[in-house]
């Protein structure tokens, strides 16, 4: 088990969740410090919290910047227990959610145009330096302390645990479903890739009145693509010939591969004046030919999470169309398993962490 | 469409045409069909030699059939109109670039973007339905249907503006397109060539700041000087580039050589936009956490439809946007051709097609 960490900054609010020492990413349990509630400040008593990709990635420093030990989890859904003397939009026992950014510059064009997930000096809610120095600490863990500006009401008739992983994954491509002009009915959605962020991709697709394609390498996964999550079609990108027979008929694709893949076969699925957005993260650059982008004027684009007055119209949309992702409920201390199991792809389509029921039992 | 095919009425006309992938042009005697109610027929004047003329009859993107006339940046006068034009009449100025048909019917013709109609006839690198092959610009008279034809407004120098039929409209169409035609944004334009020098002065004309980026320090006097761009990078030297980083809001990138685009990404502001007009032949590396981290884009544009061509015509005219050109004979071509590839033009050469194409 991990020791206690020394908080340099004199946080006094006892904190215990689960943290990786070292690049294994195996994590253990740690106790550890949070903020005192200030004025501005919102304490949370976290209920679930999904499991990302992204965390995976972090606890095994595969993007080489992490900061030993993280406590990683950025899609945080809890109870407000304590509300700072400013904070007018929450109430303690509310319902309320916590993504990937816990800070921002508050100051500067983009923060004033709501997106402080351009901002410079946004703040991650895990593995980053807070404004006070501190580093931050994420949602594995019994509590949170956050600016109310980085908090966002989830909606009564959302189950809390399948609503968490909007908050990063939901998020992640309804900013650029809105940004990229995706949101018209009648035209043609492709979704590349079908996970975590695939699989909401197209609830908001079919929301948005979109007929959407599931691009996939995995043709075992076309059954509940079509029949479960309401994809209309479903392509195998191994298909040579249904690929080109699907040529020219997208006006979209969302693609959320994160490994090194070919975009040319995506790249000529759009029509003319089509958009390729990509909200995955690739470890390498990827290839890119020019000559079909200026044949038919299609661009490629990118999208990272969205700014929290977005993610707080997302969450209103999603109640109002009773969208949630799919979800495998876990205990805390199944998380390692979990985490071997999502190298895999093994889930359908994200874990949550069942934090308030099962954190406890692992305290020390 | 109309097509020259063996049972349609056809009239003479004389060219100079490629033989072979070497790409010698020499007179070529050929016909043309004869002008339809739809057509307007006219004599050309002068002809601009495009990048893209050279690519072609050397056959270097493998498509090139021989022989072959190249020229798609055309100005003429008309000499004939059929009984159903009512867009020009004989004596009009007639621009023609690089369309000459498409299917009429699709989407995208509807919408006037007749460029990225799947069935687009090219005034060469095409061939009509009937398996007639297209011939270009380098020819003494074209015939073309009234919807293709670009009228030019009084007033302006022929020969400079042969240029706008392709290379303006080039660069026009995804300053539009990408919202780059806005005053007082920043825009950089990579490459100083013909395509480049020609976004130079009309994204100066829309108000925006504009910076050359380009491999030839040499160009920077001429880059401010003679064609209004306010700043120049040279694109070597990191510590410029390093100090523009997040400055611009569109870049124009006209370059066709393979380079890099994660310094140009760079240059963007978030939510910049990169645009390509030049097509290199392989593909480029793409850095996707600029994308993201950025929400910045990488897009491409092709030439543009025939209203927005027209649009562009009257917008240069207005704005006395003109090409920086070395008129030529036309048998100085196959010189100029030699000297394009060496990229030892300022901008482009002009065919002075009227006065020197001479019927053997």
């Amino acid at each position: 088990m991990a020791k206690s960490a020394v908080e340099e900054h004199e946080h006094t609010q006892k904190a215990f969740g689960f943290a990786a020492t070292d690049s294994s990413g195996f994590l253990s349990p740690f106790h550890f410090f949070r903020r005192e509630n200030g004025a501005e400040d919102v304490t949370i008593q976290i209920k679930y919290c999904g499991v990302c990709h992204s965390d995976l990635h972090c606890v095994k420093n595969e993007w080489g910047f992490t900061r030993y030990p993280i406590v990683p989890g950025h899609e945080i859904v809890g109870e407000v227990t304590k509300v700072g003397n400013n904070v007018e939009k929450f109430k303690v026992g509310e319902c309320v959610g916590v993504g990937v950014m816990v800070g921002s510059c508050g100051m500067c064009e983009l923060c004033g145009q709501d997106l402080e997930n351009y901002c410079s000096d946004m703040v991650f809610t895990y593995n980053a330096r807070d404004k006070d120095g501190s580093r931050t600490y994420g949602g594995y863990s019994d509590m949170i302390v956050v600016n109310q500006r980085f908090v966002v009401n989830i909606p009564d008739n959302l189950p809390p645990d399948a609503a968490a992983p909007l908050l990063c994954a939901g998020i992640t491509v309804y900013s650029p479903m809105k940004y990229y002009g995706m949101a018209m009915s009648g035209k043609h959605l492709g979704v590349s890739g079908l996970g975590g962020l695939g699989h909401i991709a197209i609830k908001f697709g079919k929301a948005f009145g979109l007929k959407v394609t599931v691009i996939s390498t995995s043709p075992q996964k076309e059954d509940e693509a079509v029949n479960k999550l309401g994809a209309d079609c479903f392509l195998v990108s191994t298909d040579a010939a249904k690929m080109k027979a699907a040529m020219g008929t997208m006006d979209f694709i969302i693609d959320t591969i994160s490994v090194v893949h070919n975009l040319a076969p995506l790249l000529d699925l759009l029509r003319a004046n089509g958009k390729l957005i990509t909200v995955g993260l690739p470890e390498k650059p990827l290839e890119l030919s020019v000559f079909p982008l200026v044949l038919g004027r299609k661009m490629v684009g990118g999208s990272y999470i969205g700014g929290m007055k977005e993610a707080q119209e997302m969450l209103d949309f999603c109640g109002k169309h009773n969208i949630t992702a799919d979800i495998e409920l876990i205990k805390m201390d199944y998380i390692n398993t979990a985490f071997e199991r999502l190298a895999k792809s093994d889930v359908r389509y994200r874990f949550v962490i069942d934090v308030a029921n099962s954190i406890s039992a692992c305290k020390m | 469409m109309g097509a020259a095919a063996a049972d349609v009425p056809s009239q003479k006309a004389f060219g100079w045409a490629a033989r072979d992938s070497s790409g010698i042009l020499s007179p070529f005697h050929f016909s043309r069909r004869a002008t339809g109610e739809q057509d307007v027929t006219f004599k050309v004047l002068y002809c601009g030699i495009c990048h893209s003329d050279l690519h072609f009859i050397k056959n270097e993107w493998g498509n090139a059939y021989y022989p072959c006339i190249p020229g798609h940046e055309i100005i003429g006068v008309v000499t004939e109109v059929g009984s159903k034009v009512q867009s020009f009449k004989v004596g009009d100025k007639i621009g023609v670039g690089c369309i000459v048909d498409s299917c009429r019917c699709c989407d995208s013709c509807a919408e006037d973007l007749e460029n990225y109609c799947p069935k687009t006839i090219f005034n060469y690198l095409s061939t009509y339905p009937d398996g007639t092959p297209a011939y270009g610009g380098y020819s003494d008279i074209m015939v073309i249907d009234q919807r293709y034809g670009i009228r030019i407004p009084e007033n302006m120098s022929l020969d400079a503006i042969a240029l706008l039929l392709c290379a303006g409209i080039t660069v026009y169409s995804p300053l539009k397109y990408y919202g780059l035609d806005k005053p007082g944004l920043h825009i950089g334009v990579v490459g100083l060539g013909g395509l480049g020098h020609m976004a130079v002065k009309f994204a100066k004309a829309f108000g925006a700041k504009v910076t050359v980026i380009s491999t030839s320090p040499n160009k920077k006097e001429e880059a401010i000087t003679r064609l209004g761009a306010d700043s120049f990078l040279v694109s070597r030297h990191t510590q410029q580039l390093q100090a523009a980083v997040g400055t611009m809001d569109g870049i124009i990138d006209t370059v066709s050589a393979i380079h890099a685009l994660l310094p140009l990404i760079n240059l963007l502001k978030t939510h910049g936009k990169l645009v390509m007009v030049g097509a290199p032949d392989k593909p480029l590396e793409l850095p996707i956490s600029p994308l993201l981290f950025g929400r910045k884009i990488v897009g491409g544009s092709g030439i543009g439809g025939i209203k927005e061509t027209q649009e562009m015509v009257d917008f240069a005219a207005k704005h006395g946007i003109k090409a920086d050109i070395e008129v030529i004979p036309m048998d100085y071509v196959n010189t100029a051709m030699d000297r394009l590839l060496k990229v030892d033009v300022k901008y482009r050469f002009v065919i002075d097609i009227a006065n020197t194409l001479k019927a053997a």
